[in-house]
């Protein structure tokens, strides 16, 4: 059998997932999320009296509370396999990240297991996040003023 | 109206992530990165402030507006303290979103198991 002819074979047993209705869940789910937030964030400016930004503040701490919170009670996992973009871009996917790698490195001691490893995967979003912050706030200073 | 905005807007970043994760070989971790540097890009273009505007927590929760909170803390730095604003004000906005995570991350790493 050459490489074509088992080139084709892991092709045909490959799982085949279905592209279009992975969008569609993201998008559904983004958006549920979304849309329960502003609901939240209304509730806070109308009923406690908060200001917008420390309305959207709050929500953010919430969902960061609750995202690793169910990491840590295991059922998160099986969420984001599940609805993929819909979890990973909100601030939900962050947070995931940093308690699952907290929670899986934690057996290997508190500096070498846990503090080493506790940025591992959220780390990219800092460093990436960081120096793109820097560019575009140097072209900020220069172009605004 | 906002809340149909939020339901959109943060709907159709998660589409793009997903279409993006479909059909290239980027990981989730790829993504992420792409979208934090986006929003700071966003910022930049004076977007991002508008998609809050009108799209409220729609926008918020996004990781895209981590860049947009690491943008305008660079801005806000500079106004204050002029080029040393450009290091020291940059975590400022976004100190929140980091110190949460860590707190909560450690603390639930040792009331909880891992799950096998």
């Amino acid at each position: 059998m050459n490489k074509e002819q088992y080139q084709k074979l892991v092709k045909k047993y490959e799982p085949q997932e279905n592209k279009i209705k992975n969008v569609f869940l993201a998008f559904i789910s983004g958006g549920c999320l979304g849309l329960s937030c502003q609901i939240l964030a209304t509730f806070f400016q109308n009923v406690l009296g908060m200001s917008t930004e420390t309305s959207y503040s709050f929500v953010c701490i919430i969902l960061i509370f609750l995202a690793s919170l169910f990491t840590a009670l295991g059922f998160f996992d099986d969420l984001v396999s599940k609805y993929r973009a819909g979890l990973i871009i909100p601030t939900t996917g962050f947070a995931h990240s940093m308690s699952s790698s907290a929670l899986d490195y934690r057996k290997d001691g508190m500096i070498t297991g846990l503090g080493s490893n506790i940025f591992k995967l959220a780390g990219s979003v800092l460093l990436y996040g960081i120096i793109s912050a820097f560019l575009f706030g140097y072209l900020g200073v220069i172009f605004y003023g | 109206m906002i809340f149909i905005y939020a339901f959109l807007i943060s709907g159709l970043f998660c589409m793009v992530a997903q279409i993006l994760l479909e059909n290239t070989k980027l990981t989730p971790g790829h993504v992420t990165s792409l979208f934090t540097a986006l929003g700071a890009g966003l910022s930049f273009l004076g977007i991002y402030p508008k998609l809050i505007e009108i799209s409220g927590a729609g926008a918020t929760i996004l990781i895209s507006n981590f860049g947009h909170l690491l943008y305008q803390g660079v801005i806000e730095g500079f106004h204050q303290n002029g080029f040393l604003g450009l290091f020291s004000g940059m975590l400022t906005k976004s100190s929140l979103a980091i110190a949460s995570a860590v707190i909560f991350a450690f603390l639930f790493s040792f009331t909880f198991k891992p799950k096998d």
